[in-house]
């Protein structure tokens, strides 16, 4: 229980980070952004609206502390302000709109890439100094070091222009209309698949490597070779044994390989056109959108913040140590 | 001379073969070997790039979009530049961001890890949750954030804001391994011989931690590079720079896979890939160094290697 309570208390702190940078970042800046943007639309907004953007960005004589607590007001009330980009549609809309894409092509992505990356990691720790193993750390070294939006453009040109077998853009074709019907799905899934194998391959080799050097450590350890002597048939030490304990420290890096696969969503979105968060924050960027791009930095911040958060729970059932903290107590 | 002291100067001059063995088992590696080889290739590509580049990265003298020949070997660009003279010009750029990104954020972890593990208590307690903290917070995102509020940020810039963003991974790593330190014999005996806090945590500690110090500016760098491309790319640095990143981002710009000009999409996403395998490699050297347990096994050799390395121990201990 106290574990739990731990993990709750740190997901509200980053929770308040996160809030507190997004509100801090434009104060901190030389020439305050947020007036040479309202300066731009004077004229081109509604007086109502330019006066809601100047609270949001503090070009008012409120002291800072009272800004402070009228942001973090509006945010608890489900105010992100209105996006200028699509005038006046609020930013909470818009995010509503793309976070869907973007939770299922890199969830999808993570999940897929974290299974195939581990099992590698465990033939390649099984089979020590084997083929598998001589080729395949090296092999991701270079894989990882890709860039996203480096990979995006080769698979983009090999497999969507020259060979032609995948759409090239967007989540699916302009003469369809969502709907739950079987046609739709198939070609959501078609337009995914090249997006969703650029994040595949470039995250693989994290979780291929993390997986082979816990998995040599356990294989050293005593239990392992007790088992081993004792006659427990290779295939059942192999998973049930070893890789079941050289699993949990791998566990512990999801959170921050899930940052580093929502950074790559935002470089392969803009390759693809994927109309996802990242996608999204790139355009409000170019735009200077503010309110839609503190609104969409926000809500990608909270995903990765509830992915970990549900993942140390999980972890915390898995291995028992942690919640009592610590072997020695 | 007391005790201690004398405790604390052979356990140094211990830890300095300690030190040059580990640096020939690390060249005996044969990944590492090859891994330096590249590394050391781009970094004198990017030194002597003036020297080295057939022709200025900027001058649009040559007829667009022609493909890789004797006079061009990466062929030219839309707008008739020579893309190999950019290659090795952008290497210096993407370098520099890099390794200062890398250097600033290493500089940063060590700060952040080892001062709150060595104070301990509630200093350790708070600097850790921040650490975490930003540990989570995604980075990219964070950087396309804070640059979107500068406008057209050049090098200098990138560097600071890459730099500190990205400590956070490290300092997790420093404070967990200057914690196992804090107790040990050798710091207690410093402590005793009156050795201030400054003394022992840069003379005492640190050197013990050289090798995870190389292993995180390695990867602050790689990290340092890639964040570059990505902001390059959405064009939010300054695109008249040279960089693999500007190369990345005018050949997308440009339309280079819709004419098939790949010579032009290649190079600069291929130069970033290969410099960061290189440092990829050269840390399994490094990693084998510092655990035993994963190195390559042949039986005979590792019953070799196990007995320096259970020597090694004894020196840290």
């Amino acid at each position: 229980m106290k574990y739990v309570i731990n993990r709750l208390v740190f997901f509200f702190l980053s929770l308040w980070a996160a809030v507190t940078i997004n509100f801090i970042l434009p104060h901190l800046m030389p020439g305050n952004p947020a007036e040479v943007m309202i300066a731009r639309y004077q004229g081109r907004l509604s007086p109502l609206t330019l006066k809601a953007l100047e609270l949001q960005f503090g070009v008012t004589t409120q002291p800072l502390w009272q800004q402070y607590f009228s942001y973090i007001n509006n945010l608890v009330h489900g105010n992100f302000g209105l996006s200028i980009t699509y005038y006046p549609v609020p930013v909470t809309q818009v995010i509503a709109n793309s976070l869907p894409w973007t939770l299922g092509l890199a969830g999808t992505a993570t999940v897929v890439a974290a299974v195939i990356g581990v099992l590698l990691g465990i033939i390649a720790a099984w089979r020590r100094g084997g083929l598998a193993d001589s080729i395949l750390p090296v092999v991701t070294t270079f894989t990882t070091a890709m860039p996203y939006q480096w990979l995006a453009l080769l698979i983009l040109y090999v497999f969507g222009f020259e060979l032609g077998w995948f759409p090239t853009a967007h989540a699916y074709s302009a003469t369809m209309s969502p709907a739950f019907r079987i046609a739709f799905i198939g070609n959501v899934l078609k337009h995914s698949i090249l997006p969703a194998a650029t994040i595949l391959i470039t995250a693989l080799g994290g979780w291929l490597l993390g997986m082979r050097n816990n998995m040599i450590n356990t294989l050293g350890e005593d239990y392992v070779v007790f088992a081993e002597a004792k006659g427990v048939k290779s295939r059942r030490l192999m998973y049930l044994y070893a890789a079941r304990n050289a699993l949990l420290p791998s566990l512990t890096g999801f959170g921050m390989a899930l940052g580093f696969v929502v950074g790559g969503a935002v470089l392969v979105e803009t390759v693809f056109s994927y109309p996802g968060v990242g996608y999204q924050l790139v355009a409000a960027v170019q735009n200077e959108d503010y309110p839609l791009m503190q609104g969409l930095f926000l809500i990608i911040a909270v995903s990765v913040l509830l992915a970990n958060l549900i993942v140390e729970m999980l972890y915390g059932r898995l291995d028992p140590r942690v919640r009592r903290g610590g072997v020695s107590r | 001379m007391s005790a201690s002291a004398e405790v604390t100067a052979q356990a140094k001059r211990k830890a300095r073969s300690a030190r040059s063995k580990s640096l020939r088992a690390f060249f005996r590696n044969p990944k590492a070997k090859i891994g330096f080889a590249i590394f050391a290739i781009f970094m004198l590509m990017a030194i002597f790039a003036p020297l080295i580049a057939p022709y200025s990265p900027t001058a649009t003298l040559f007829s667009p979009l022609s493909a890789p020949s004797w006079r061009h070997w990466l062929g030219t660009t839309g707008t008739g530049q020579d893309v190999l003279s950019q290659f090795i010009w952008g290497a210096r750029t993407s370098l520099t961001v890099g390794v200062g990104a890398g250097a600033l954020s290493t500089l940063i972890a060590v700060l952040m890890g080892m001062l709150p593990a060595y104070k301990g208590g509630w200093v350790d307690r708070t600097f850790d949750t921040i650490t975490n903290i930003f540990l989570i917070i995604p980075g990219l995102p964070l950087i396309i954030v804070i640059t979107s509020y500068i406008h057209n940020s050049g090098p200098y810039v990138i560097i600071l804001v890459i730099g500190l963003t990205g400590w956070a991974g490290g300092a997790r790593v420093f404070r967990s391994q200057a914690l196992t330190y804090v107790a040990r014999d050798f710091v207690v005996a410093a402590k005793l011989a009156g050795a201030s806090d400054l003394w022992i945590l840069f003379k005492e500690i640190l050197p013990n931690m050289l090798s995870l110090i190389v292993s995180s500016l390695m990867f602050g760098t790689l990290g340092g590079i890639l964040a570059e491309a990505g902001l390059e790319f959405l064009g939010l640095g300054n695109v008249s720079v040279v960089s693999w990143g500007t190369m990345l981002y005018w050949s997308d710009a440009g339309g280079a896979l819709l004419m098939g000009a790949w010579w032009w999409l290649v190079p600069g996403g291929l130069g970033i890939a290969l410099f960061g395998m290189s440092l990829a490699l050269m840390n399994f050297g490094i990693d084998q160094v510092t655990n035993p347990r994963l190195r390559d096994a042949s039986p005979v050799r590792q019953k070799k290697k196990k007995k320096v390395a259970v020597k090694g121990e004894v020196v840290h201990g």
